[in-house]
């Protein structure tokens, strides 16, 4: 194969560049501190004994987890305002990565409270704690240290998966990629600077939660 | 004098299993009782009444003269709502056998967990009682330690002093040496013969006969959900009068 390799458009641009990933990390980080606030309250949901929450709860996770994630900014985006809730490019995604999210921290959430002994709610009964207590002091505190790996590895795909935003012309990395691809043909060049930022941005992503972890791991 | 537990034909079923069958038991302040009997008599079950851990289908059990967990209402009987049996649980305080000590907090914030959420105090005043315990239990230094950087023992000292820095009016112990290795077993016994020399009431729930007969005021022999055979250690151990007693003094360990 013979190609001249010419970065120089691209280092030209670096500065899009940059800023579709700042972007990008923004939607991940918003949207995954939304998405386990309704992550919580769907776990909570699916454990409850109340049916119609937990049919309520069962079907927000199985809706979501069985629609591919572009149909559902898609839908955001361009069906929602027929029904009256037009949103913004970028707020209309982080609604969607949001839901995506609290969707699949769902489980993971729900797995942690089910693995968690259940003298730790009694003995905080025994000390005069009302339920909505317990869980705030103890049950989530606990739950939410014991699941920080998975958290993390959703947080990874949930970045990866604010490339999905350039479907609708939200500003992020592989939009600008595509842009600069566009106007100058470097079509390899373009491509491959584009993933290896992903793949270093991930792998820095994944050394700061890895510390992060085990700051706050249960000391043992 | 009020006793600081009454606990009046009490009936608790586990779906069709009948697990207590009309148990009766007066403890006056200052009193240490020890229930013993072998497994499945339903001593736990007991102890986690009183604590309102669990429900049950007749009878009253009386706090300092007030009944707890229900309440009449027309001739009806009726679990009473959250916030009043948070307070009443809190009236009591439990030792479990696995310790259920905060898993993510350092012993000091366990035992001022409770001062400070359910009792209301300033952090300050919470820390001075929760060390005043700690060091009780002979854990003042090790109180930034977590849990799990804790021995059962320790553990289960910290959870003793948990439970007691709440001020309740009776303590429960379930068993808090079943869970140890055997050389930890002293240490933690220490702990509640020291309590109770110091007058804190307490339903203690032992396989340790030994300890049971010198800690004691009375010891309740439970059998199939009743109270068998009560009376001071002497009594009980000495010249035991039913025969399940004597058999199952037989197996124990003295
Ligand atoms: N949550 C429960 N559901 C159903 N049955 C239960 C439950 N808890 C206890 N039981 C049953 O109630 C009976 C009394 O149990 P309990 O734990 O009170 O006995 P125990 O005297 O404490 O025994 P041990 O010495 O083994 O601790 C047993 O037959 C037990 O199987
Ligand atoms: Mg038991």
């Amino acid at each position: 194969m013979d190609y001249d390799f010419n970065f120089a458009v691209i280092w030209r641009n670096w500065d899009l560049l940059a800023s579709g990933l700042g972007l990008g990390l923004f939607l991940a980080v918003v949207s995954i501190a939304i998405g386990c606030v309704i992550g919580l309250v769907a776990a909570f949901g699916m454990l409850s004994k109340h049916r119609v929450l937990r049919w309520l709860s069962l079907s927000y996770v199985s809706a979501i987890r069985n629609t591919p994630i572009l149909v559902l900014i898609l839908f955001t985006y361009f069906a929602l305002p027929q029904l009256g809730v037009a949103l913004e490019k970028i707020p209309s995604f982080i609604l969607t990565l949001s839901l995506y999210a609290g969707a699949y921290l769902s489980e993971v959430f729900r797995a942690g409270l089910v693995a968690q002994p259940k003298g730790l709610r009694e003995a905080g009964l025994a000390i005069g704690l009302t339920e909505l207590k317990i869980r705030a002091y103890i049950i989530v505190p606990v739950m939410l240290r014991n699941v920080l790996p998975s958290l993390s590895n959703n947080f990874i795909s949930l970045f990866k998966d604010t490339s999905l935003a350039a479907a609708i012309a939200v500003p992020d990395l592989t939009f600008y990629a595509r842009k600069i691809n566009v106007e100058s043909f470097r079509v390899i060049e373009t491509w491959m600077v584009a993933s290896l930022i992903y793949v270093a941005t991930c792998y820095a992503i994944a050394a700061v939660l890895r510390r992060l972890e085990r700051r706050l791991a249960i000391p043992r | 004098m009020t006793p600081v537990l009454k606990i009046t034909d009490l009936h608790k079923s586990f779906g069709d299993v009948k697990v207590l069958t009309g148990i009766d038991l007066t403890v006056q302040k200052g009193d240490v009782v020890s229930l013993i009997g072998s497994s499945g008599s339903g001593k736990t079950t007991l102890l986690r009444c009183v604590n309102l851990l669990e429900e049950f289908e007749r009878g009253t059990i009386e706090i300092a003269g007030e009944a707890i967990g229900y309440r009449e209402e027309g001739g009806r009987r009726r679990r009473l709502p959250e916030r009043q049996i948070a307070r009443q649980r809190a009236m009591t305080g439990m030792a479990f056998q696995q310790f259920n000590l905060f898993p993510h907090m350092t012993a000091l914030k366990n035992v001022m967990l409770g001062l400070v959420k359910t009792k209301k105090l300033g952090q300050d005043e919470a820390r001075a009682i929760a060390e005043k315990w700690l060091d009780r239990v002979g854990m003042i230094e090790r109180k930034d330690h977590f849990p799990g950087q804790l021995s059962g023992g320790q553990q289960q000292r910290v959870a003793i002093a948990r439970a007691i820095a709440m001020n309740p009016q009776l303590m429960l112990f379930d068993e808090v040496t079943s869970s140890l290795d055997p050389e930890l077993v002293q240490e933690v016994l220490a702990v509640v013969r020291d309590l109770a020399a110091d007058g804190m009431t307490m339903l203690i729930v032992t396989h340790e006969m030994r300890f049971a007969r010198d800690v004691s005021t009375k010891v309740v022999f439970m059998d199939q959900g009743r109270i068998a055979e009560e009376g001071p250690p002497e009594a009980v151990f000495g010249a035991p009068k039913s025969e399940r007693l004597a058999g199952f003094l037989a197996n124990s360990e003295i």
